[in-house]
């Protein structure tokens, strides 16, 4: 017998070896790419968070480690060209990737050395889900985690161009997409996710979206008692909000913690191909099908009568038929 | 292969396709009955778990190794994952990046399982078998103990040093090993004795 998980509050836990059953499953999709009416799941999951609260990350990349341990990926030994950054990109064996950024602030005139954890946001409304044209390759969760079912990826790319954080990247060897999935593997047994279970100055945390908000509430008002008065949360709305938030203490420049976008949207040619473009197609393909069967139901088939017979005759051999005296027209 | 397709039956089975398609594209398109959703199977399940210390630096982190069969009942071990461990005081749960990596450090093709000798004079290692080495290693010890160990100062205090020899220990050991490399080291004498996490 089984026990059945029960959903995690925090990443400090160690992971059960006996089996135990997944506490949400398909069940408990909410979205799936390319399926309309998604029948409303029975029950809604406590929604869960990820925070990253920059001020407190030291840069060491155990996260980007135990990433890759936990989700064994393999990614390729890195070259430096110069950065801390490795590798220099996301890519499909890095699902997670530290950002360092030099930035001189304006108002101090001190450099400050910004580190930024980069990865899948799992947007509340995301981007990538939307764009994606393969049913049931994107699956969202009703406690937030936007997944990948790679079985049904055809792997064309439309989730990076839907992404507003440009996040997920194709793998040249399966031609399938990849990116961070939260650990849903892990979350599904009331674990939290490899990155913030490893985090040493627990920069990272995860627990539920509500649990994570009062914590970054704290955070930030520490962070403004030190003179970061724009400390604040990043849960951007214009992505229904995220399940990967950040504590900044620049909160209202995104931009400095490496090009952090400002007011992330999906892209409106996404969000217009998939909407209007696609309900105008449509609507335009059904008009057409059923003006076609309508034309095929009611109108006659074309009949020959004499008359035509005879401007036939006269295209054809260059007379009327009728003329007896030979003469041309 | 030549099919044989008239002018109307290619016009019909076109229209099929575009009709076909087209329910397709209205969000009649569950009959292609995509894969389920479903998360990765955990892959921890049914594992067996060993606590252990991690052998980076001597902050001594707590770690459990989670492995497919069980050396205590004979079984061969193979090592799938290790994370930190939660219960554990020094870390909590929490790793570096080195200690995060530690399967590939268990699992790496470079890692030293046997001991290896270099001789005087040699350029490359050889390997040695562990009643070799550890013969060689107690006779170095007690020529070098026998020809330089200091009994007593100037003063003929006794001070029983033996100076001409260092020993160098794991970082991350338990207090039992702790205890007893401290008391092996000392009672020969030895003065320069550290651990491996200042090198």
């Amino acid at each position: 017998m089984k026990d059945i998980a029960t959903a995690p509050t925090t990443a400090v836990s160690n992971p059960p070896v006996q089996p135990t059953e997944a506490y949400f499953d398909a069940r408990d999709v909410v979205r799936i790419s390319a399926t309309r009416d998604v029948p409303r799941p029975e029950r809604q999951l406590e929604p869960v968070a990820k925070l990253i609260d920059v001020s407190k990350c030291i840069g060491c990349k155990a996260c980007q480690s135990a990433c890759v341990e936990w989700n064994d990926t393999h990614p390729e030994i890195g070259e430096n060209v110069g950065v801390y950054e490795n590798p220099h990109d996301l890519t499909p064996d890095m699902f997670t990737l530290m950002r360092f950024s030099e930035w001189e602030n304006p108002a101090t005139n001190e450099l400050e050395w910004l580190i930024r954890k980069d990865g899948c946001m799992h947007c509340e409304d995301p981007g990538c889900l939307k764009a994606c044209p393969a049913p049931g390759a994107i699956v969202q969760y009703s406690n937030g985690i936007v997944d990948f079912i790679h079985e049904n990826c055809i792997g064309c790319g439309y989730c990076v161009t839907g992404c507003p954080f440009d996040i997920p990247r194709i793998s040249e060897v399966n031609h399938k997409s990849y990116k961070c999935t939260l650990c849903s593997d892990r979350v599904a047994v009331g674990q939290g996710p490899a990155c913030a279970k490893a985090c040493p100055t627990q920069a990272i945390v995860f627990g539920t979206k509500e649990d994570m908000k009062v914590h970054a509430a704290e955070r930030i008002e520490d962070l403004k008692s030190r003179g970061y008065e724009n400390a604040g949360l990043y849960d951007p709305q214009g992505v229904g909000g995220t399940h990967v938030i950040y504590v900044l203490h620049h909160a209202d420049k995104p931009g400095v913690y490496a090009d952090l976008e400002e007011n992330p949207r999906i892209s409106p040619i996404v969000e217009g191909w998939k909407g209007v473009t696609k309900t105008a197609g449509l609507a335009a393909i059904g008009l057409a099908a059923l003006g076609a069967t309508l034309h095929g139901l009611f109108s006659r088939g074309n009949e020959v009568d004499d008359h035509d017979t005879q401007a036939a005759d006269v295209l054809v051999k260059g007379r009327d038929p009728d003329d007896t005296h030979g003469g041309q027209v | 292969m030549n099919i044989d397709l008239s002018r109307r039956g290619f016009l019909r089975l076109a229209g099929a396709g575009v009709a076909a398609t087209s329910l397709g594209a209205m969000g009649f398109g569950e009959a292609e009955a995509a894969e389920a959703a479903h998360v990765r199977a955990f892959k921890l399940a049914t594992t067996t778990e060993t606590r252990n210390t991690c052998p980076y630096c001597s902050v001594a982190c707590g770690i459990i190794m989670y492995s497919k069969g069980d050396v205590k009942t004979g079984e061969t071990a193979e090592l799938l994952h290790i994370e930190g461990d939660a219960d554990h005081p020094t870390n909590r749960g929490t790793l570096c990046p080195k200690g995060a990596a530690l399967k590939d450090f268990v699992h790496a093709p470079t890692r030293l399982t046997q001991p290896r000798i270099r001789k005087p004079g040699a350029s490359e290692w050889e390997e040695i078998s562990w009643n070799d080495a550890l013969d060689r290693i107690a006779r170095a010890i007690k020529d070098d103990r026998d020809e330089n160990f200091i009994a007593t100062n100037e003063a003929g205090t006794p001070v029983n040093r033996w100076t001409t020899a260092g020993f160098l220990a794991a970082s991350a050991t338990t207090n039992e090993t702790a205890w007893l490399t401290y008391k092996t080291v000392r009672s020969m004498g030895i003065v320069g004795f550290d651990n491996q996490a200042r090198v």
